[in-house]
C-alpha cells in the first residue's frame, strides 16, 4: 500500500513541528518514554497524516508514543489538554464507582480506558516545572547502605521512606536475575548438544566421539507471597508491598495475596505499571475491613481455593506477618501444616524478630512455627536481602 | 486530499470486516502506521480479547502468508530462528567418508543452506513477499530471547556463525501480542507501535457475533452479547473472551433456541462454554444466572 503520501506541504511544516515538539515535551514530563527516535518518527508522521482530522492524528500519535497500558490510558487526556486546549479533566471518582472497581479486582483490565478511574486526582505536569521528580529518590551507595540497615520504625523522614521503598522494589528485581543465574551455573551438561557434537564429529568422519552438552534450562522458582495488611503491620506493609511488586514484575511465576480479616488476591492489582494506581487499587482491596486479624481463616481460604491451582513442587511460600492472630492458634497450626505439605518451602518473615527481646511465643506464631522452614526477620532492607540465598537454594 | 487518510482508514476497516474482524478506527490507524513506519505492532490486552485474531485478519487483508511464532518459557534460538538438520548432516558426512577430500572441505559442505532448517524468524525475513509475522505471547519468553528479538526487529538480519549474516529480503509485518504476565523491556516497547485491545463494547461485540456466526437469530445474538457483557462485570477468575462468546452463540444456535428466557436450565448448562474454571461455575448457580438474565434481557 502506498502510504507515504505527503498531505501537508512544507510551508506549514515548521509551525507544526514546533507545536509537536512542545507536545512531546509535555509527554516526556509526564513520564512517557519519548526520545529522539520517537520525535523523528512523530515529525515524519505529522507530514503524512491529515492534521485537520485531530482525532485521527491523536490515534496515530498514541500508537506511536505509548508503550504501556498506563501510557495508553493517560494519552487522550494529555492530547486533549495540549491540542484541543481542553483543561485537564480532573475526574473525581465517586465512592460508589470505587467500590465497584474494587469488587472486580479479581481480573485485571476491566476498568475501561476511558473511565474516570485511572485519572482520579491526577494533575498534568506542565513542561519545564518540577524536573527533579524521580531524581530525588536516588542516593549514593553509602546512603543506600545506611538506609538498608535501618529499622523502618526509626525512619520518620518521608523521603528516606520513599527511598527505602524504591530500593525494596529494585532488590526484588535483582534477586530474580541472580537466582536464575546461579541455577544455570550449577546444572550444566544434562542435555546433549547435537549442534556442537556434529561440529566435532566431522573430523572423525561423522562418528560422534566427542559429545557436547548443553546446560539444562533452569526451572524458575514459583513464589507465592502472602502479606499481612493488618493495623499492627502498618509500618512494614508498605515496604513489603513495594517488594512484592518488584517480585511480581520480574518473576514470571509469582502470585501475591494480602490478608487482614479476609484474603484477597492482589497480583492483578499490583502488576499495574503505574505505582500510584497500583497502590490505589490495593488500598481499595484492603479498605473497609475491620476487626481482628484472622490469619488461620485466611490461610484456610488460600488452601481451599487457590493452593491447588498455584502451588507445586517448586513453590516457595513467603508469609509476611507479625503473627498476631485473633483466631484460634490450633486452626493456624493446622492450616500451616496443609500449606507446608503442598509447597516446597515455607518462609515466614516477621518484622518483630528484629526487635530486641522478641520471642515467638504468642499463640498463633508458636503454633505456626513447626511448619515453617525459614523464620527470618524483615524489619529492614538488609533482612530482605538475606532472603536471596534462601530462595536460591530451592 | 483532506480526506485521503480517512478514506484509507475506512477502506482498511472495510477490508478487515471482509476478513471477519471488526476493527475500530484506532486499530486501523495503527495498522496503517505500521506499514508507513515499518515498525512492529505490539498488542496488549486481556486473554481472549482477540489479539491473535488481529494478526490473522491482517494476513488475510494483505493477502500475505501468516508465520506464527508461539513463545513459551525456554524458547531459544534453535526453535525460533534456525537449526541445522543434524540427521541430514550426519548422512552427508557418512556418504563423503570414502571420498578423499579434506575435513575442512567436508565441514564447509555440511554447513550449507541445504542443511539449514528455517524456523519462523528466519523464514519471515527470507520471503520475497513480506509475510505477516505473529510473535504470540512474547511475555512468556525469557528475557534473553526478548533481547535477541529486539536485535532482529531493529536490524532485520540474522547472523548464523557457520554461514554468515542473512539480511532480510523484505521487511515482514510484525505483530507481537502480550498478556502482561511479566514486564517487557522498555527497549522492545519503544521499538513497537502500541495498541491496547479492550473487551469489545456491546455494539461491537454484536457486530462480531453477527459476522462470525452466520445465520444467528438477531434477537438471540443481542441477548447473548448482553448476557456476556453482564457476566464480564461479575467477579470471575477467568473473564470470558470474545472466542467464548462465539462458542456460546454457536452452541445456542445448535440448540435452536430463539430466546434465552425460554429455557433457563439449558442456558445454565451451556454456560460451560463461557466459564472455564470450576470456581467460576460454582460461583454462578441457577438463581444467579436467572438474576443476570432478568437484569439484562
Amino acid at each position: 500500500m502506498n502510504a507515504l503520501t505527503e498531505t501537508n506541504g512544507p510551508a506549514g511544516g515548521a509551525a507544526v513541528v514546533r507545536r509537536l515538539v512542545g507536545f512531546l515535551r509535555l509527554l516526556r514530563d509526564n513520564g512517557f518514554p519519548v526520545g529522539i527516535a520517537e520525535a523523528l518518527d512523530a515529525a515524519r508522521l505529522a507530514r503524512t497524516v491529515n492534521l485537520a482530522d485531530r482525532r485521527a492524528f491523536g490515534w496515530a500519535l498514541r500508537a506511536l508514543l505509548c508503550s504501556t497500558r498506563t501510557d495508553w490510558r493517560r494519552f487522550d487526556e494529555l492530547f486533549a489538554f495540549y491540542w484541543l486546549r481542553r483543561g485537564a479533566k480532573r475526574a473525581v471518582r465517586s465512592n460508589a464507582s470505587a467500590a465497584r472497581n474494587g469488587a472486580r479486582l479479581g481480573s485485571e483490565g476491566i476498568v475501561p480506558p476511558s473511565g474516570p478511574a485511572g485519572l482520579a486526582d491526577r494533575v498534568i505536569r506542565a513542561p519545564g516545572g518540577d524536573a527533579g521528580t524521580g531524581e530525588g529518590t536516588r542516593g549514593g551507595a553509602s546512603a543506600a547502605e545506611a538506609l538498608a540497615a535501618t529499622d523502618l520504625r526509626h525512619l520518620a523522614d518521608p523521603e528516606a521512606m520513599a527511598r527505602v521503598h524504591d530500593l525494596a522494589e529494585r532488590l526484588a528485581r535483582r534477586m530474580r536475575y541472580r537466582i536464575t543465574r546461579r541455577h544455570r551455573l550449577r546444572r550444566r551438561g544434562r542435555v546433549p548438544d547435537l549442534r556442537g557434537t556434529i561440529h566435532r564429529s566431522v573430523k572423525y568422519g561423522g562418528t560422534p566421539l566427542e559429545l557436547r552438552f548443553r546446560r539444562r534450562h533452569p526451572k524458575p522458582v514459583n513464589l507465592v507471597l502472602i502479606l499481612d495488611a493488618s493495623g499492627s503491620m502498618n509500618l512494614y506493609s508498605s515496604l513489603f508491598v513495594r517488594f512484592v511488586r518488584g517480585v511480581l514484575g520480574s518473576f514470571r511465576n509469582a502470585e501475591a495475596f494480602v490478608f487482614h480479616t479476609r484474603l484477597a488476591h492482589i497480583s492483578p492489582a499490583l502488576k499495574e505499571r503505574d505505582l500510584e494506581r497500583a497502590l490505589e487499587r490495593m488500598a481499595i482491596l484492603a479498605s473497609g475491613w475491620s476487626g481482628g486479624t484472622r490469619i488461620g481463616d485466611c490461610l484456610r481460604r488460600f488452601n481451599d481455593e487457590y493452593a491447588a491451582g498455584i502451588l507445586n513442587s517448586r513453590s516457595i511460600v513467603i508469609v509476611m506477618s507479625d503473627g498476631y492472630d485473633t483466631g484460634a492458634p490450633a486452626l493456624l497450626g493446622e492450616e500451616m501444616r496443609r500449606l507446608k505439605r503442598r509447597a516446597r518451602k515455607v518462609v515466614w518473615l516477621n518484622p518483630l524478630i528484629g526487635w530486641q527481646g522478641y520471642r515467638p511465643v504468642a499463640g498463633g506464631m508458636a503454633a505456626a512455627l513447626p511448619h515453617v522452614d525459614v523464620f527470618a526477620p524483615a524489619h529492614n532492607l538488609e533482612s530482605l536481602m538475606a532472603l536471596e540465598p534462601v530462595l536460591a537454594r530451592l | 486530499m483532506a480526506d485521503k487518510s480517512r478514506r484509507e482508514r475506512e477502506t482498511l476497516q472495510r477490508r478487515f470486516a471482509g476478513a471477519g474482524y471488526i476493527a475500530d478506527p484506532e486499530l486501523a490507524t495503527a495498522v496503517l502506521l505500521m506499514q508507513r513506519l515499518e515498525r512492529p505492532l505490539m498488542l496488549e490486552g486481556e486473554a481472549g480479547v482477540g489479539k491473535t485474531e488481529v494478526a490473522k485478519a491482517l494476513a488475510a487483508v494483505l493477502g500475505r502468508p501468516l508465520i506464527r511464532l508461539q513463545c513459551y518459557e525456554g524458547l531459544d534460538a534453535n526453535a525460533a530462528v534456525y537449526e541445522w538438520n543434524y540427521q541430514a548432516q550426519l548422512l552427508a558426512i557418512k556418504i563423503w567418508e570414502s571420498e578423499s577430500v579434506s575435513p575442512e572441505e567436508k565441514r564447509r559442505h555440511v554447513f550449507q543452506e541445504e542443511f539449514l532448517l528455517r524456523r519462523p524468524l528466519l523464514e519471515a525475513i527470507s520471503r520475497d513477499d513480506p509475510p505477516v509475522l505473529l510473535i504470540d505471547e512474547i511475555d512468556r519468553a525469557d528475557e534473553e530471547f526478548e533481547a535477541y528479538l529486539l536485535e532482529v526487529l531493529s536490524d532485520f538480519q540474522i547472523t548464523i556463525p557457520e554461514l554468515g549474516t542473512v539480511k532480510a529480503v523484505s521487511i515482514p509485518y510484525v505483530v507481537l501480542t502480550s498478556n502482561g504476565t511479566r514486564e517487557l523491556s522498555d527497549a522492545l516497547r519503544r521499538r513497537c507501535l502500541y495498541h491496547w485491545v479492550d473487551f469489545p463494547s456491546e455494539d461491537k461485540e454484536l457486530r462480531i457475533v453477527s459476522a462470525r456466526v452466520p445465520g444467528i437469530d438477531a434477537q438471540l445474538a443481542s441477548q447473548v452479547v448482553r448476557f456476556v457483557q453482564a457476566l464480564r462485570r461479575e467477579d470471575l477468575r477467568k473473564v470470558p473472551g470474545v472466542a467464548e462468546t462465539l462458542d456460546w452463540a454457536r452452541a445456542l444456535t445448535g440448540f435452536e433456541l430463539k430466546d434465552l428466557r425460554d429455557d433457563p436450565p439449558a442456558v445454565r448448562e451451556s454456560l460451560l462454554c463461557l466459564l472455564k474454571t470450576h470456581a467460576d461455575q460454582r460461583s454462578l448457580p441457577q438463581e444467579k444466572v436467572e438474576a443476570i438474565m432478568g437484569r439484562v434481557l
